[in-house]
């Protein structure tokens, strides 16, 4: 395809990061309301260099360097709300974000509820997260359950470059508050996106990315790209796993998640956060309350652990890669698998069992 | 709402920064601060100085280390040597030092071993030495977060009737944050022996200093009661002078005492940072032609002394540390895995020893590397 047809059909290659920036700037040129506020965001384009440019052709106005102060940010973009602005807030890093959590547990997610629906919340709050770049301490968290377990936010995360732009314009959109985490080690992933392309889904919907029926195979935001692989093979070896992109960690589609568990009684659930009380568990116990009869074996989790996030010469070991998902797989499969129990003989367990 | 009116914060330079030895050497006058130095021989002077060549030659050392890929990440202090060579040597041992992630200096005087104060810029573990060995928390990589750390602990000092001091780093960035406003507030009302050391080097990454306050930042204490100065960051003579009177005024009971030491950040950010993309040539010219060192070097030779004997014995010393960070660096084994579990609780917890159980069978199936 020529240049030119892809001015033509709105098609790019365009990275991760890059969508994101699209997106902002579309958003921002089509509704003076829209602000991006955060540090670093204006002239030096954000650490990661996602608002690279903006400032530069909004002005210091509709893109704001922030005061270092979390709370802050969240706080009078709360003030910026009432008065009728769209803010789009950047957390630098996941680590960060604690800070302006009571302004985004106590205030945000509360307004239209406490108003009796009078004060609307159209803030989205950009979190760069999860591990996999080699960071010191407080840049690799993974604390999406806090805000999916808070009434009254908007949890998404995209997984590739079309659904960043379509996902960073309709969260921008949506009158909620919305928390978008981007999976920052996804940020250089190049893909072709068209720029004009109407939003196939809406922003709380899920997506079979790989289509399967023997294991149901539950993903999202960096871990989606993993799973595809695993996918990919555990087909080498004869095993069908359908891959689901939640991309709405709340409210959850569950309607696509349920479909798939009915058709596979197998579901092996994964992300970098650590298990306990995460939302690994709420996807098991609802897809187990809705799929009980059609289960064959319990859902298994495969995740990060229950701990600190761990240096970066260690996080090889805390993230699931796709060995520990395959390893997941055996076990809904019922072979020989480290999570149930089977301690076999090195490299035993690619060739454990029929499929 | 124009950039520029960001950019010039209205008092920055309003309240001269108070300077014993000026850029070119001389030395200049200002009473309670002479007094505090003037037991400071000039062959005292030579140490600091020393201090300071090391400090540089660990940041030259571990930048090369970062970009030989020995270490992930390195945040230089290049540039504001003085202010943390001279607060540093006037604490005593038993006073608790609480820092941000820049202090490198300060932790070479507080006797941290070097490849412990590389450890965690490696990757190799979170926090790379015990603080209660050196009285120095680990670095704290959330903004402001030690400045209410360093106000709990002096409290504790008070309660105890100890005649410590707790000392608190951090940058002009950190001073917007609530927890710092809340650690001023504290300690104020507490009146703890707490010693507030605002490393201004004009940037907060980006963000000039302008963004984080329309006035000297020393001035932000008065609102809370508190004692404050205003010093010139790059001598180290001034940073020894006021960290003292300060450290004394804690020790007699006389409450907190805010010091803004006015410096410049000479390189990045961290080694991960692009300087060039926020701000100009001119103003990092300017800046080097207040170079801590040079000035001290300039000075000592005014008092009569030979520069190239101390600078050569500094140049040795400094090549010393290099060696040694160096060594620990590159002979530094990578971390067991089972480091992972370890010490997430004070006792054995039963979820954790499962996820750790079954972790190492993963590691035997498919590596054979469990045990
Ligand atoms: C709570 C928090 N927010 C954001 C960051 C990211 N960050 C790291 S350093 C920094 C700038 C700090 O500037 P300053 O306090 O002036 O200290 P300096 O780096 O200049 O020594 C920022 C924004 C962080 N580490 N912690």
């Amino acid at each position: 395809m020529s240049t030119q047809q892809s001015e033509a059909t709105g098609l790019r290659t365009l990275t991760f990061g890059q969508s994101i920036n699209r997106g902002l700037r579309a958003a921002l040129a089509e509704d003076d309301k829209v602000l991006v506020m955060g540090e670093d965001v204006g002239t030096l384009g954000g650490v990661f260099r996602i608002t690279d440019g903006l400032q530069k052709e909004f002005g210091a106005q509709r893109v704001l360097d922030s005061p270092l102060a979390e709370s802050g940010i969240v706080g009078t973009a709360v003030g910026l709300a009432y008065r009728g602005f769209r803010p789009v807030v950047e957390i630098q890093f996941d680590g960060f974000v604690y800070p302006a959590f009571d302004q985004i547990v106590s205030q945000v997610a509360k307004l239209r509820y406490r108003t009796r629906g009078h004060v609307a919340m159209p803030l989205t709050i950009r979190i760069p997260f999860g591990g996999g770049i080699g960071s010191p301490e407080h840049h690799s968290e993974s604390p999406e359950a806090y805000f999916a377990h808070t009434a009254g936010l908007r949890v998404v995360s995209p997984s590739n470059p079309q659904d960043a732009y379509t996902m960073i314009r309709q969260s921008i959109a949506c009158d909620d508050p919305v928390i978008f985490f981007e999976p920052k080690r996804r940020y250089h992933e190049k893909a072709e996106v068209d720029l004009e392309a109407e939003a196939d889904l809406p922003l709380g919907a899920a997506r079979v990315v790989v289509p399967g029926d023997q294991v149901t195979l539950i993903a999202y935001g960096p871990l989606v790209k993993t799973a595809i692989d695993a996918a990919t093979a555990a087909a080498d070896e004869g095993v069908s796993v359908e891959v689901i992109d939640v991309r709405s960690l709340s409210p959850v589609d569950f309607g696509p998640l349920e479909a798939s568990v009915r058709k596979t009684g197998r579901v092996v659930i994964t992300h970098e956060a650590g298990q306990f009380a995460g939302l690994g568990a709420e996807l098991a116990a609802s897809l187990t309350e809705r799929c009980f009869y059609h289960l064959e074996q319990p859902p298994v989790r495969v995740t990060g652990f229950d701990i600190p996030y761990p240096p970066s010469k260690l996080e090889q070991h805390h993230l699931p890669d796709l060995d520990r998902i395959l390893d997941g797989v055996d076990s809904v499969l019922e072979r020989t698998s480290s999570l149930n129990g089977a301690a076999a003989g090195p490299s035993a367990a690619r060739q454990g069992g029929d499929a | 709402m124009s950039r520029e009116n960001v950019m010039t914060p209205a008092g920055t330079a309003a309240a001269e920064p108070i300077c014993l030895v000026a850029p070119d050497g001389t030395r200049r006058h200002h009473e309670p601060f002479d007094a505090a130095v003037a037991d400071v021989s000039d062959d005292a002077v030579a140490d600091l100085y020393a201090d300071m060549v090391a400090a540089r030659r660990i940041d030259t050392e571990a930048t090369a280390l970062q970009r030989q890929g020995e270490l992930a990440l390195w945040p230089p202090l290049l540039g504001q040597e003085a202010a943390q060579v001279g607060s540093a040597r006037a604490l005593r041992q038993d006073d608790f030092v609480f820092t941000s992630y820049r202090e490198n200096a300060v932790a070479y005087c507080r006797g941290v071993k070097l490849e412990e104060m590389l450890t965690v810029w490696r990757g190799n573990a979170s926090s790379g030495w015990d603080p209660f060995s050196v009285n120095m928390a680990t670095p704290q990589i959330i903004i402001g977060a030690q400045t209410l750390h360093a106000t709990g602990y002096a409290m504790g000092i008070k309660f105890d009737g100890g005649d410590q001091a707790a000392v608190a780093y951090f940058g002009d960035g950190a001073v917007t944050q609530g927890d710092v406003n809340e650690a001023l507030a504290f300690a104020a009302s507490y009146q703890a022996p707490a010693v507030f050391f605002c490393q201004n080097n004009q940037w907060a990454i980006s963000e000039p200093v302008g963004l984080q306050s329309r006035v000297p930042i020393a001035q932000r204490a008065e609102g809370f009661g508190m004692e404050h100065v205003r010093i010139d960051g790059n001598d180290v003579l001034a940073s020894l002078a006021a960290t003292r009177i300060a450290l004394d005024r804690a020790r007699a009971g006389d409450g907190p005492t805010f010091i803004e030491a006015v410096t410049y950040r000479m390189g990045p950010h961290t080694t991960a940072d692009d300087p060039t993309r926020y701000r100009s040539k001119d103003e990092v010219e300017e800046w080097s032609g207040k170079d801590p060192l040079k000035r001290i070097e300039a000075y000592l030779q005014t008092r009569g002394m030979a520069v190239d004997g101390f600078r050569e014995a500094a140049e040795h010393r400094a090549d010393e540390v290099a060696e040694a960070l160096r060594a620990g660096v590159t002979g530094m084994a990578d971390p067991e895995w089972e480091q992972v579990f370890e010490n997430v609780y004070a006792e054995d917890h039963a979820w954790l020893r499962r996820q750790r159980e079954q972790y190492g069978r993963y590691l035997e199936l498919v590596e054979g590397e469990g045990q």
